[in-house]
């Protein structure tokens, strides 16, 4: 096409630009609410969270972000409506990062808590159905996505009750506790290490061994999940033996010891939160940017092809840039308000919610990961584990919901209206 | 950035920490009376006052944290007690700080004195007395502990030993009670009527500690049994 041949490397640039400006977003607002809950529950130093978030989201990005990258990138639009005008669909998605990002910007800056998914999802939705034709949007899908946001908080919000029923019935009501919480902690952890792994080995590893021509079965990558299991949980028993019981602060609090048992097993639950974030999150950065970079390289909207690493790795970066220039200072903040959870909560909480934005994102679902942790903490507070749960923050979710997506739909329109008189 | 952070704002205040400093208070209350009694008796009255000045003291900082916690406890916070139940236990607490400052006050104001051949009694009684309150805070003080347990097993159960025990303190002072207010009668004769009067009412006020530190366990009992 003429105008990829004059405006091709213009296009991409930009699209690299606002993609990258996204991805710092989400690393500076977004990674502090998965590891808020480590730093407040005092299990992660806030330097340690740092570290911990820049290697796990980079690795999630990177190792699981391709399936919902895919969603966001092919799986919203219809593509058999554009087949004639490819560049409406690079116009488009320039224009929704253009939205999601001025809009995410700006509710921040008046405090609004809204969600960076929800921002994109409702902004290609808008370009596509009011500037190409309704028809041009996968309606099947939207409403599996914007199911997915409702069942993903419930479904966390269950997990961690379960998990802090388990606790409070195998470890904190027994006998010994501390001598419980050391004998059943590792097979948490081998939970952790074996979701993370079965998860990347099913659906995120999958454009890594295509290209090394590897393929697994369910079986095998089952047995290998297991097996990385084992090493997690054995590496975390190797830090439980040096926890010790400390006498003087059972005097206190009879828990005290044993919370240090579970602020070990937060460190690896912290680990699988980051994953999980920049498995999921990474997505409403790159996907557009995938989308663009394929429209323009090869002249037309193709169906499904592979997506090139180097956009999940430009992803997986700007999350840790963002984090590293931002990110920091918002996790302080939250960290701080949020002492009332205790390890073996904190755990309980993450770990649903890391295994529900996991499992979202190996079927390439867009979620909220903020969202589905809010879920989470709440499951716990049912099993009567959290001191004060502040209720209003759920109408508050609701409403933000209520606002981005037509703000986010609203403003991509108008920024693609003005691509096209830009354009062409 | 993050001011309109959905997690940030999740998490209210715990009330339990404030709740157990407000009783921990109140306890400091009504021990500071042994002070106060032995100095009536000893018929220091500059003395006595200076421990009146400290209960009263005290009992305006448990009335701040009073209204602290009330000010933090907004009707859409979700917690694992009811939040009625927590309200009446505190205002159960708040009691027994006033019930303490009533009775220096009183002694204070009346000077009065207590007859000699009722001073160890009523020093035993109100012995007595302090120590169901303590056993009441004692139980309070496993308000963290019940949390951490989520309210369940075999944390419940050490409280409600810790419960029973703080009931059989209250039966005790009921027992000395009977026994100073038959002695009292006795000695109705040789003592000013309105002395008389008002000694029986500062019995009652003193055995009412007792009673206000049971009520403080039953309240504590109503929050586990959801």
């Amino acid at each position: 096409m003429a105008l990829f041949a004059e405006f091709g490397q213009t296009l991409i640039i930009l699209a690299c630009v606002l993609g990258f400006f996204m991805a710092w977003g989400v690393g500076a607002n977004d990674v502090a609410n998965a590891m808020g809950t480590s730093v407040g529950s005092r299990a992660l130093t806030i330097r340690q969270a740092i570290g911990i978030a820049m290697v796990f989201e980079f690795l999630g990005a990177y190792l699981a972000g391709g399936e919902v990258t895919s969603t966001i990138r092919n799986d919203i639009i219809d593509p058999a409506l554009l087949i004639d005008s490819p560049e409406l669909l690079v116009f488009g998605m320039l224009a929704s990062l253009l939205a999601a990002g001025t809009w995410l910007l700006w509710a921040s800056m008046r405090g609004w808590p809204v969600s960076t998914t929800h921002s994109i999802v409702g902004a290609i939705v808008g370009f596509a159905a009011v500037g190409i034709s309704p028809a041009a949007v996968n309606w099947d899908k939207i409403w599996t996505i914007v199911a997915s946001w409702v069942v993903s908080p419930l479904l966390a919000g269950i997990i961690s009750y379960f998990l802090f029923r388990s606790v409070q019935i195998l470890i904190l009501n027994s006998a010994h506790p501390f001598a419980n919480a050391k004998r059943y902690v590792p097979f948490y952890m081998f939970g952790v290490g074996f979701l993370i792994a079965m998860i990347t080995l099913l659906k995120g590893l999958k454009h890594v061994f295509k290209d090394i021509g590897v393929a697994m079965s369910f079986a095998e990558s089952a047995f290998f999940a297991a097996i990385f299991g084992a090493a997690v949980s054995l590496l975390g028993t190797f830090l439980l033996g040096r926890v010790q019981k400390d006498d003087v602060a059972d005097r206190v609090n009879r828990f005290a010891s044993v919370e240090r048992v579970f602020a070990i097993l937060m460190i690896f639950t912290a680990c699988s939160m980051a994953f999980a974030h920049g498995s999921n999150d990474v997505a409403n950065a790159v996907g557009p940017l995938a989308a663009v970079v394929n429209v323009v390289k090869s002249g037309a909207v193709a169906g499904q092809s592979s997506m090139p690493s180097w956009i999940l790795l430009l992803g997986g970066l700007g999350i840790v840039i963002g984090l590293a220039t931002y990110g920091f200072r918002v996790m302080a903040t939250v960290g701080k308000k949020i002492t009332e959870l205790t390890p073996s909560r904190g755990f309980a909480a993450e770990l649903g919610a890391a295994a529900t934005v996991v499992a979202a994102s190996g079927i390439g679902l867009p979620v909220s990961t903020t969202h589905t942790l809010v879920g989470a903490v709440l499951g716990v507070g049912i099993a009567r584990g959290i001191a004060a749960i502040n209720l209003r923050v759920v109408g508050t979710i609701f409403m933000s919901w209520l606002i981005t997506l037509p703000a986010g739909a609203t403003l991509s329109i108008v920024f693609f209206i003005l691509f096209k008189a830009i354009f062409s | 950035m993050a001011i309109g952070n959905p997690l940030q704002n999740l998490f209210g205040k715990s009330p339990i920490k404030p709740l157990q400093e407000h009783m921990t208070a109140v306890v400091e209350c009504a021990e500071a009376l042994q002070d106060f009694l032995a100095a009536a008796i000893a018929d220091d009255w500059p003395a006595a006052e200076e421990v009146y000045n400290r209960i009263y003291t005290t009992e305006r900082h448990a009335d701040e944290l009073k209204k602290q916690l009330r000010l933090h406890m907004p009707s859409g916070l979700f917690m694992p007690v009811s939040r009625t139940d927590l309200l009446e236990l505190l205002s159960v607490q708040d009691h027994i700080a006033n019930r303490a400052k009533d009775i220096a006050g009183l002694m204070l104001g009346r000077q009065m004195r207590v007859p000699e051949a009722l001073q160890g009694a009523v020093s035993e009684f109100l012995a007595a007395s302090i120590s169901a309150t303590q056993q009441a805070l004692k139980a309070i003080n496993e308000l963290d502990e019940l949390l951490e347990t989520g309210f369940t097993g075999s944390e419940v159960t050490f409280v409600e030993e810790l419960i029973e025990h703080l009931a059989e303190l209250e039966n005790r002072t009921d027992i000395l009670e009977r026994h100073i207010r038959h002695r009292l009668f006795k000695l109705e004769g040789e003592l000013a009527p309105v002395e008389t009067v008002f000694l029986y009412q500062i019995i009652d006020s003193i055995g009412e500690l007792a009673d206000l530190a049971e009520r403080v366990g039953g309240r504590l009992q109503l929050l586990l049994a959801r």
